[in-house]
């Protein structure tokens, strides 16, 4: 198993170059001089040359990739093009607002998944499993950055109860645990906390209802064991799956949460995007999108190697 | 009198039933009718989706009013003023005809991007599938970067990196669900590719070719297919939600997503005209979602 681990984490090295080379790409294929992307569109014709050689843009694309590549692995993602400003240092209280989101909507996700789908798979057919698996299907179903405009109007706009923007008062940007960042939070993290719930619900309901239908099951309702204990049984053996699903999902929140954090004005890796994408700033959405993957494939080691390691019913090598 | 039947008969008596059930039953396609006409969810979701497109394609005939036409003195008027049911949006266009409009848009780019990456995603998935060796190693490794992304983050990627458009979010779209589909597709038919029949079809001296179109497709197509149609709903909340950032539809299309965009600001004032379109996409979304789960309960494919 020490192999697998191992060969699975040099396997991640080759992706994350190929990830890399995706979003070195992205620059190259947006319309224009990728030279547009560094130097503000008024810039005297010598200094664009200038910049262009300082760049390494007047070499052939292999070993501009190599370039660039060089720079990203020592922390240069490159500067705004809108602020001048490095593009780390706005990237990296983003991803902390960004996380700090995705965390507590997937921890609430898989809260309510693990609730719903267990009673689900354990009381197969019955009106609460309708219930549970029609609230996966609209999880999964429903356009979250909606759902966050109905929220806001029902508990905004008509009840008044919480805010509707921004993670703090007055607009901050720095994020703290006290009850007024708490208020902002609520609003945007259960917007984002009904995909992971919908997929889930699906998932422990397919895990607890196959485990459920097991011999040693049977034999521990025999044996005379309590409810409880065969819960735990059930738990432990759909743990790992369940674990899996959702630190893929924490990836696929940090990704995604650019529309709820839109609709929220949550000043995450999302809005920067969002503004990234007006400003037509190129770095900005190259470096964001880049870290934002890195954080992905990071994330689908780990999941991978905690799974093998947890789970001794899987036998790789 | 004894009834004892001896085992001759009782074979002779089986014998007779499997030719009479032989003789009707109908065949794989007529059997998953039968089973979606016997699923009344499916059936509903069907018949919603089916309303829809028939509201959006005669839109000009239904419509009241003009997608475009906006007037200053009756901007965001309530639900049920007289003559516009549904309200006004930001600009005093009526919202029920924008939403009939809309809904071509909207499901052009649901539907689309699906379609291209299934054709693009099960030539590839196939060809990887079958010869297996070199080529196999080549597409599914490239695949796996582009799964390294997830599905949102790489559709804002590239749409953004591209430019907004129509073009650019279903080419953005296509790229994302390329590789759910290569994966699928390659999947089923290395499981098809080491059965008997395969085998025999190449003793017989079938080229690869012939093999893969008689034998290999018939069996791959249906998963995949099923697989694909519930990739439907997520393109259309990806797509639409592309248009509420700004990235698909421009103004003054109508599209369901880049309404609810150019509505946002009006929450305040007539916040249930504004969140329309988004029921538009939740509806529409939620009934591709179960119409592909029936489809993959009646055609029997696993999960």
């Amino acid at each position: 198993m020490l192999l697998y681990l191992l060969r699975r984490i040099v396997y991640a090295i080759p992706i994350a170059v190929a990830v890399g080379f995706v979003c070195f790409m992205l620059v190259q294929i947006a319309p224009g001089d990728p030279i547009n992307a560094i130097v503000p569109p008024d810039a005297p014709a010598d200094v664009v040359e200038q910049v262009r050689k300082d760049y390494g843009l007047d070499k052939p694309l292999p070993i501009q990739f190599g370039l660039w590549l060089w720079k990203v692995c020592h922390g240069d993602l490159g500067r705004s093009l809108a602020t001048g400003r490095p593009v780390w240092s706005d990237l990296s209280s983003a991803i902390g607002n960004t996380l700090t989101l995705a965390v507590c909507a997937s921890l609430l996700g898989f809260a309510l998944g693990c609730l719903l789908g267990g009673i689900a798979g354990t009381f197969r057919g019955s009106f609460a499993d309708r219930i549970a698996t029609t609230l996966a299907v609209a999880g999964v179903s429903v356009p979250h950055y909606w759902l966050g405009m109905v929220l806001v109007v029902i508990f905004s706009v008509q009840l008044n109860w919480l805010p509707a923007m921004g993670a703090g008062p007055g607009g901050s940007a720095d994020w703290s645990w006290d009850w007024e960042h708490i208020r902002h939070l609520i609003l945007p993290m259960v917007t984002l906390s009904v995909i992971p719930m919908g997929i889930v619900t699906r998932t422990v309901r397919g895990l607890v209802a196959e485990i459920m239908n097991q011999e040693f099951i049977t034999a521990l309702r025999a044996k005379g064991l309590s409810t409880w204990t065969i819960f735990l049984h059930v738990v432990k053996n759909a743990a790992p799956n369940a674990l899996a699903v959702m630190g893929l999902q924490l990836g696929y929140l940090m990704g995604g949460s650019i529309l709820v954090e839109t609709v929220f004005s949550w000043p995450g890796t999302g809005l920067l995007l969002n503004s990234a994408i007006f400003q037509r700033d190129l770095p900005v959405l190259q470096g964001t999108i880049l870290v934002l993957a890195m954080f992905f494939v990071t994330l689908n080691l780990i999941v991978d190697l905690v799974q093998t390691t947890l789970d001794p019913r899987i036998k790789r090598a | 009198m004894s009834t004892v039947i001896t085992p001759s008969a009782a074979d002779a008596e089986l014998a007779v039933q499997a030719v009479q059930a032989a003789s009707r039953s109908e065949g794989y396609w007529a059997g998953v009718w039968k089973r979606l006409r016997r699923d009344p969810l499916t059936i509903v979701c069907a018949s919603i989706l089916l309303l829809m497109l028939l509201a959006m394609v005669f839109a000009p005939w239904i419509a009241p009013h003009d997608p475009y036409q906006g007037s200053m003195i009756r901007r965001l008027k309530p639900l049920q003023t007289p003559g516009y049911p549904l309200g006004t949006d930001e600009l005093g266009r009526d919202i029920l005809t924008r939403l009939l409009y809309g809904g071509r848009l909207s499901w052009f780019m649901g539907i689309m991007p699906v379609a291209f990456a299934f054709v693009i995603g099960t030539t590839l998935g196939v060809t990887a599938g079958f010869l297996g060796g070199k080529v196999n190693m080549l597409i599914m490794r490239t695949t796996d970067v582009f799964y390294a992304f997830p599905s949102v983050l790489l559709a804002v990627a590239i749409s953004g990196a591209l430019g907004a458009g129509i073009f650019n979010a279903i080419l953005a779209l296509t790229m994302v669900f390329i590789p759910q589909i290569i994966r699928v597709a390659e999947s089923v038919t290395q499981g098809v590719r080491n059965l008997d029949f395969v085998d025999a079809a190449r003793a017989s001296g079938a080229s690869g070719f012939t093999i893969v179109r008689v034998h290999v497709l018939g069996n791959v197509l249906g998963p995949i297919f099923v697989y694909s149609t519930g990739l439907i709903s997520v393109c259309m909340i990806i797509a639409s939600g592309l248009s509420f950032l700004g990235l698909g539809t421009k103004p003054p299309e109508p599209e369901w997503g880049l309404m609810l965009n150019t509505l946002r600001t009006a929450i305040y004032v007539q916040p249930w005209v504004a969140v329309l379109p988004g029921v538009c996409i939740f509806v529409t979304s939620i009934c591709f979602n179960l119409l592909a789960d029936g489809l993959r309960q009646a055609m029997d494919v696993k999960a």
